[in-house]
This record gives C-alpha cells, structure tokens and sequence, in this order.
C-alpha cells in the first residue's frame, strides 16, 4: 500500500529536476499527478530551462507507474493559466490533497548593486508570487477535499544570506513568511503549509557554468570539478550535493500522514548546510 | 519490507509514553530495540514515572512485533550505566544504527521558588542524560562511519513557557547540543536532529499538576486538559496529540529517505509554533 493512495497532487517545474522527482515519487506511493511547467525561457535566467520534451518525460514516467497524471504548459507568473490548468486537472482526477509549489528559477550571479531591474522581477515573479498564485489557485480544491498539504520549496538560500543572489534569497526568504501566513489561515480547514530547505542539490539548475563562476569567482571558466570542492564545504555532510529523490522524500513525508500534526515548519533537507 | 530493516535502535524513556511509542514503531519498521528506562521515581517529580512492569510491558509489545528487544533499567544521569546498556545491546543484537534520546521529565515552580535539587534534577535529566546518551552510542556509531540520533526536544525548546524554568532551559539547551553533534559527527557519516512536540498525551501530562495548568486553577480535570490541548495547536481538531505522532516523525528521520537531514529541529506541533498565541478559536 502506498503512502499517499488515492490522493491527488498539484505539481509546479514539474517537466525535469526536483519536480520530476516529486511527480515519481509521489506516483510510486499512489498519488495522481498535475503536472505543470513553463516549458520555455525566460532571458535573464543564465542556463536551459525546461522544454515540452522534458515535461513528455515526467508523463512518460508516472504514466509508466500506471498512475495518471494530467500535464500542461503553463508559466507560474500567470495566475489565469495556473489556476485553468489546475481546475482542468481537478476536473479530469477528482479532487486535490497535495501541492508541491516547485516552480524555481535564479538569476545570474551579480552583486546587488549591479542587478538589473528585468532580472530581480523575473526572479521574484517566478519564485514569490508564483508561490502565492500556486497556492491561490489549490486553496478552494484543498478546501473542497476537507484538508490538504501544501509544501513550498524554499532553499538553504531562504533561511541564511548570499552574497550575489539578491533577488533569488530574497524570494526564497519571502516565501517562508508566505508558507506562515497561510499555514495560520488555512489550519481551520485542516491544511498544512510547510516549506523544504534544500541544500545544493544535482539538477540543471545548479549544474551550469553559471553557478559554477557564482561559487569559483576566481577563475575565468570554472568547470564541474572546479565547483567539487566548494559545494562540498557548503554541507556538513561530506557531500558535494543532494540528489532530487533526498527533497522528494521530505515533500513525501510532508504530504503523507505521518506528518499529520506538522504545520507551519521550515525544514531543512540539506546535508547539514543550516547547521554549519 | 521495513523502513529499518535490519537495523537496531536505542531507545531511552521506553517504559511508556512517547518512548514507548518510538520503540513499537521503529520495530514495527524491523528494527530491533535496545530500551531503557529508569523505572524509578525522582522525588523532585509531582507524577508517576515509569516502573520496571512499564519496561517490561514494552519489551514484550516489541516481542510481539517478532523483534528482539534488550531492555535495561538504567538511569539517563548515569553513564556507566548507559555504556552498560550499550554495551549489552552490542553482545546481543550486533549493532547499533539508531538513538532516540527521548527520557525526560517536567515539574512546575516559578524559578524564584524552584528548589536547587528540582532545578538540578531536570537539567541532569532533560539535558546532561542527552548529552550522556549520545556519548555512549557515538564511538560504535563513528566506528562503522553511519548512523542516526535524534533528540527529543520541544516547543519548549524554540519558546518558553511560565513556570517551568529548568524544563524551558534545558530544551532550549537540547537544540544547542543537537546542532553541536550534528556537526561533529557529519564528517562521520552520523546524522543528528531534534524533534519538538507540542502539548503530548503521556504520563508526563496526565496527571493534577498539569490539569491545573492548563485550567488556570487547582482542582482542574482531565477535561480542561484537552481543552487546553485544542487552544494551543491550530490545526482543526487537534486536542492534545497522541505520541504516535512523534514517533512516526523521528521514523522519518532515522531512516534512509531522511538521510540529508542533519541538524534541524522539527516541531510536530500541529501549528502551535506559527501561532502568535494560542488559540482563541479553535476549530473541533
């Protein structure tokens, strides 16, 4: 028997990364699957984003667990698109238990007082009121169903400063007071609001050469290796990164019910980044 | 299959109550249990602690689960006897993977009034038998490069709360020592964290001293108890909690999908710590 059977969850960036992971992982223990992501660019973001042919693999992937999963494009910072893909997906599966609020982007490295104006807004539009709109659209399907839990993805970035990422650990900060906030409105209606802190984690969005000149500034053209040392002495654990499946499995134990009484928490799931 | 199968877990305060609880579901997960518990009274306590027909009512609810269990009477204070239990545990069951420092105890007494010996008792207890437990497991743990602690702590670990000074302080303190030890034992392979529960249904509360506290006043009841209960959590229908939901968050943490979380502090509190105050309106 699986962990969350029956149950149905809202999934954001879903098409590759973490939310791929979350889509499958949650398909293993039972869940139906919405899938959505904006399966395109956006120009400030220094590395590929997603494509539709990443997304026709997490639907491929659930699909192959013989789970459902309904899939569509769709960008975050459009409430109108979030909110029509998610009530079509309610329409076709039934109902709405989880949300996993993934959808995530960042900007070039820069130092503050240098960012242009396009790419602090795009970074606080994808990764703040992305959230708000993600969470907007779920709140009356979660009310529907008589409870729910919605799990925002933070980052190690939302509970410690940065330097040269003003507008990506301002969002992930932003979205901790959010997941506050609503953890308070919505405890009557028996929904729970928390929020994963992931440390560096091996996805695209991480493995760039963007990121690898954020974290070797010294060199002209850092590689993967370059970055090796650096990403390890970021975590506690002697480990240079998580992988997706690690934030998984906290979003599972987030949305099943052994963690019935959680609500309102900030957990970090990062290989001992918060406490070093 | 289990979540723990093959391993085997320490678990302190097992007589009852929320230890109790962590051992049936570690071994209902297929891990076997090393549970101790002091079975005796401190004299500083108001209520009952657990007996030696406690201890021995676990071991056999674990038997029943068709896992092995070691039980031994020993007191968290005394780290002779912890490397004892540690040590028999070893002999018998092969390994150790898995710490739940969970013995603890509570009194009440504004800290102005609090006696020397109540002030002294709840911190050797609540604090030094943590610190105490982990140093007895660490040197198998940091031998085989792997394991998992986790140390009970409490809301009252992140917050205070009237009346019970020592117990705030030594919580607080617990946090303190969770980070520390997380931090010592990554480069080992060794996780650590803390669990901090709201208001539990366990020997700990179900006795006058805690009725009178949440009533306001003496001669409270068990009623005013689980009213008090649903005025500090948030959640719908959340009275005060069964320690099934504490143990099934420390399972979470000691086993493997859990394994990049190190050195946090996970209330399991039904939305008290997000709450400004308590609750004026809870829902039933």
């Amino acid at each position: 028997m699986g962990r969350v059977d029956g149950k149905v969850a809202f999934i954001t960036g879903a098409a590759r990364g973490q939310g791929r992971s979350h889509a499958v992982r949650l398909a293993q223990e039972g869940a139906d699957i919405i899938a959505v992501d904006i399966c395109g660019q956006i120009d400030t973001v220094p590395f590929p984003m997603a494509t539709p042919e990443d997304l026709a693999e997490t639907v491929k992937e659930v699909e192959a667990l013989d789970r459902r999963i309904v899939a569509v494009q769709a960008d975050v910072r459009d409430y109108d698109a979030v909110r029509g893909a998610l009530d079509d997906g309610v329409a076709e599966l039934g109902r709405l238990d989880i949300v996993a609020a993934n959808a995530g982007i960042s900007e070039l490295g820069i130092p503050t007082a240098d960012m242009d104006e396009r790419s602090w807004q795009n970074t606080i539009d994808v990764n703040l009121t992305g959230v708000w709109h993600t969470c907007k659209a779920a709140v009356p399907h979660l009310r529907a169903a008589g409870g729910g839990s919605i799990v925002i993805t933070s980052s190690g970035a939302g509970l410690k400063g940065m330097a040269n990422l003003a507008a990506y650990v301002s969002a992930k900060h932003g979205v901790v007071g959010l997941m506050r906030t609503l953890a308070n409105e919505l405890a009557p209606d028996f929904i729970r609001v928390n929020s994963v802190h992931p440390g560096v984690v091996n996805t695209p969005m991480v493995q760039n050469d963007a990121i690898y000149r954020l974290f070797r500034p010294d060199l002209d053209e850092p590689t993967r290796d370059d970055a090796l040392d650096v990403f390890t002495s970021l975590h506690a654990l002697d480990i240079p990164w998580l992988e997706a499946v690690d934030i998984s499995n906290a979003v599972l134990f987030l949305a099943s019910d052994e963690a019935r009484y959680i609500t309102g928490v900030t957990l970090p799931v990062d290989g001992g980044f918060f406490v070093k | 299959m289990g979540r723990l199968d093959g391993k085997v877990a320490l678990v302190t305060g097992a007589g009852r109550g929320q230890g109790r609880a962590h051992a049936l579901t570690l071994a209902r997960e297929g891990a076997d249990v090393v549970a101790v518990e002091i079975g005796a009274q401190i004299d500083t306590v108001g209520y009952p602690m657990g007996t030696p027909e406690d201890l021995a009512e676990t071991a056999r609810l674990v038997e029943e689960l068709d896992r092995r269990v070691v039980a031994v009477q020993a007191d968290v204070r005394d780290q002779a006897a912890l490397d004892g239990a540690v040590e028999q545990g070893l002999a018998e069951l092969g390994r150790l993977d898995i710490l739940i420092a969970n013995a603890g105890i509570w009194s009440l007494a504004p800290f102005w009034e609090m006696s020397e010996p109540q002030w002294n008792d709840m911190v050797d207890v609540n604090l030094t038998g943590v610190w105490k437990s982990a140093k007895a497991v660490a040197p198998h743990m940091i031998e085989r490069g792997s394991g998992a602690i986790v140390m009970t702590s409490s809301v009252n670990g992140l917050e205070p709360g009237a009346n019970y000074a020592h117990y705030i302080a030594a919580k607080h303190a617990v946090i303190g020592l969770m980070r520390s030890v997380a931090l010592e034992l990554a480069p080992h392979g060794v996780r650590c964290n803390a669990v901090c529960p709201g208001a539990i249904d366990t020997g700990m509360t179900n006795w006058q001293g805690a009725y009178d506290m949440f009533a306001g006043h003496e001669g409270g009841s068990r009623e005013d108890l689980e009213r008090g209960g649903r005025g500090f959590h948030a959640l719908k229908g959340a009275g005060i909690l069964s320690p099934q939901v504490i143990a099934d968050a420390a399972l979470w943490l000691v086993s493997d999908e859990a394994a990049a979380v190190t050195g946090v502090a996970v209330p399991v509190d039904a939305g008290h710590l997000l709450m400004p105050g308590i609750n004026a309106a809870p829902v039933e």
